[in-house]
């Protein structure tokens, strides 16, 4: 179902259709449906690209016209400024964890919802919930108090008689708090595994039952491999997701990234640069950086998906 | 394709308690910091920080009262901007997005190829790379602390994923539907309107839908462009909440980030189907 999501539909539309050529009328209706789209593709997504790149190459504070300076913000991002390679380390360090196990966690639970049980629907809507939720500022302050130091989860440590830590600001542990946020909203991707397992056809397990295979050989032969383009999917959209990420950083934090600079996000640091320091030439810099490694990910996991990602057809 | 869910556990009932044991202890840890959050917001300052029980000793509604009036600026004020952007998005994100997707799906036109795959990668772009410029434009329009830079964008389908959700959903009708309308001497524009829109109504609603909650959890964009307290959206007020509360104000905090997640929860009531449908078959999240 996935899959099908990602192809290029207009392979499709080739196929299904007679070969017709477009009729002016035709053609002028399409660009009258088309107009707003290619207003705003033009004016706030492909213009403001183009002009962010020329920003990067400025010194740009918004109220006098941008200095050329060359690659100087890129210069000195990689070489002098500290606080940008914590950012990058932090960003990196919350994508490797949090995208691996949120998907893993969400397979997991799949697994177990994919059968005839009774209640089904509730679990399935409780798992779901905080994906929806998750990513309001009201979450990011409610987790600010749980792993605060008088927060829930040292009431529970109380218990056992282990005095806990302000988790949210203790530098160690601070951007686990924000991993275990993610992981939290593992609901959606949860849902689009368990379309993917539905898809699977039931001959390829009755097959390995006749030969006697065990469960787990079952899951590595059978499940994950019908499953990868579904994992392909999920990791794409979570690497970029989880690049994006900001309002959780933001507020646990109080819009300072720290303690220690150990939640500042990425977009959490060009936000600061170009919105509260007004180094807006610095800040689009960044954002290409970012653009590129996303882009670089991205890559990367679709060249490695020849590897392992198996289609049936 | 055959779909049959029940695998491995067919005829063996025991293994359904232990699998309802596992999803029920996750589903409570799942939902206990919800809980806990409506909890607090009914329970009296000494309570919420020394006590696990889900249950307040004594229901204190007046926490409801007193966060209500905000800091300075109510939060009914919140409510209503958060309210009135939200709507804003959602129209326009069905109008323009449909309107593309239709172009997209159903119609022939020079360099048709050339914008769809514009469109397709447009969705991968990081709305950061965008963000520098776009300010410097709307500055230069003058609309900065307006809503205008947040609902606008909407009515010019800038939000591409919904474009390609509705171009997928429109693949799927009949053809003959509109080449009956065409051989009757319907124009693109009537076919489009009558034929088309309404029966791609779950993918607009879809839209609608998803449209209404991002805009309504986005904190990035009202944090750049709104700056007067009068136009915060409920995101923003929620943080000034945050940085003026002390130790007394607890349940007042609750009680407002509770009701600011009242309106997704009630959509997520409403629509669940919906929901659970377009983000199983899209990817949607």
């Amino acid at each position: 179902m996935t899959q099908r999501a990602l192809a290029l539909p207009t392979r499709r539309a080739a196929v299904g259709q007679r070969p017709r050529a477009a009729s002016s009328r035709e053609s002028v209706a399409a660009y009258v449906f088309l107009l707003p789209w290619l207003i705003g593709f033009f004016a706030l997504t492909l213009g403001p690209l183009l002009a962010s790149l020329y920003f990067s190459f400025t010194n740009f504070d918004l109220l006098t016209p941008p200095q050329w300076i060359g690659l100087d913000n890129f210069t000195e991002m990689f070489t002098q400024d500290r606080r940008f390679r914590a950012a990058l380390l932090v960003t990196l360090r919350y994508v490797v964890f949090s995208v691996p196990l949120s998907l893993a966690f969400a397979l997991l639970v799949a697994m177990l919802l994919n059968r005839e049980i009774r209640g089904i629907g509730i679990y399935r809507a409780i798992y779901y919930l905080p994906s929806l939720l998750g990513g309001s500022v009201a979450i990011a302050i409610l987790w600010r108090q749980i792993f605060g130091k008088e927060g829930v989860v040292n009431q529970v440590l109380a218990l056992f008689g282990i005095i806990g830590p302000s988790w949210i600001s203790t530098p160690q542990f601070a951007l686990n708090t924000l991993i275990i946020l993610h992981i939290w909203q593992f609901g959606a991707s949860m849902l689009i595994f368990l379309a993917g397992l539905k898809q699977i056809p039931q001959d390829l397990y009755d097959a390995a039952a006749v030969d006697g295979a065990e469960p787990m050989s079952r899951f590595f032969r059978i499940t994950l491999p019908m499953l990868t383009p579904v994992v392909f999917f999920n990791l794409i959209m979570g690497i970029i997701g989880a690049f994006k990420a900001f309002t959780s950083a933001y507020v646990v934090s109080g819009g300072s990234g720290g303690p220690l600079d150990s939640t500042l996000f990425y977009t959490l640091y060009l936000y600061r640069k170009g919105f509260t320091e007004f180094e807006m030439g610095y800040a689009s810099a960044m954002a290409w950086v970012l653009l590129i490694i996303i882009a670089v990910c991205t890559a990367v996991v679709f060249r490695s998906s020849r590897l392992w990602v198996h289609y049936e057809d | 394709m055959k779909t049959s869910p029940a695998t491995f556990a067919q005829g063996r009932p025991r293994r359904h308690t232990l699998i309802h044991v596992v999803l029920l202890a996750v589903a409570l840890v799942m939902i206990y910091p919800l809980l806990w959050m409506i909890a607090s917001s009914l329970k009296p300052q000494n309570e919420i920080f020394s006590n696990l029980s889900l249950w307040p000793s004594e229901f204190k509604w007046e926490n409801y009262q007193v966060g209500w009036r905000g800091v300075g600026v109510s939060f009914a004020t919140f409510f209503k901007n958060s309210l009135v952007i939200a709507l804003l998005v959602s129209v326009g994100n069905v109008l323009s997005c449909s309107m593309a997707a239709y172009a997209f799906a159903r119609l022939r036109f020079p360099l048709k190829r050339l914008w769809f795959s514009l469109m397709l990668v447009s969705i991968m772009l990081p709305f950061h790379v965008l963000i520098v410029p776009q300010y410097s434009l709307f500055r230069t329009f003058g609309w900065l602390n307006t809503f205008l830079p947040l609902t606008v964008p909407s009515f010019l389908a800038t939000e591409s994923f919904f474009v390609f959700l509705i171009v997928q959903f429109m693949r799927g009708l009949p053809r003959d539907l509109d080449q009956a309308a065409m051989l009757d001497g319907a124009g693109p524009f009537r076919i489009f309107w009558d034929i088309i829109l309404p029966l791609t109504r779950p993918a607009l609603v879809t839209t609608a839908i998803f449209s209404f909650i991002w805009s309504w959890n986005d904190f990035l964009s009202p944090l750049i462009y709104l700056n007067s307290v009068e136009n915060y959206t409920v995101s923003l007020g929620l943080r000034l909440f945050l940085d003026s509360t002390n130790a007394s104000t607890w349940g007042p905090m609750f009680a407002m980030a509770t009701l600011a997640l009242v309106p997704i929860f009630v959509f997520f009531l409403l629509f669940q189907r919906l929901i659970v449908e377009g983000i199983a078959t899209t990817g949607i999240k």
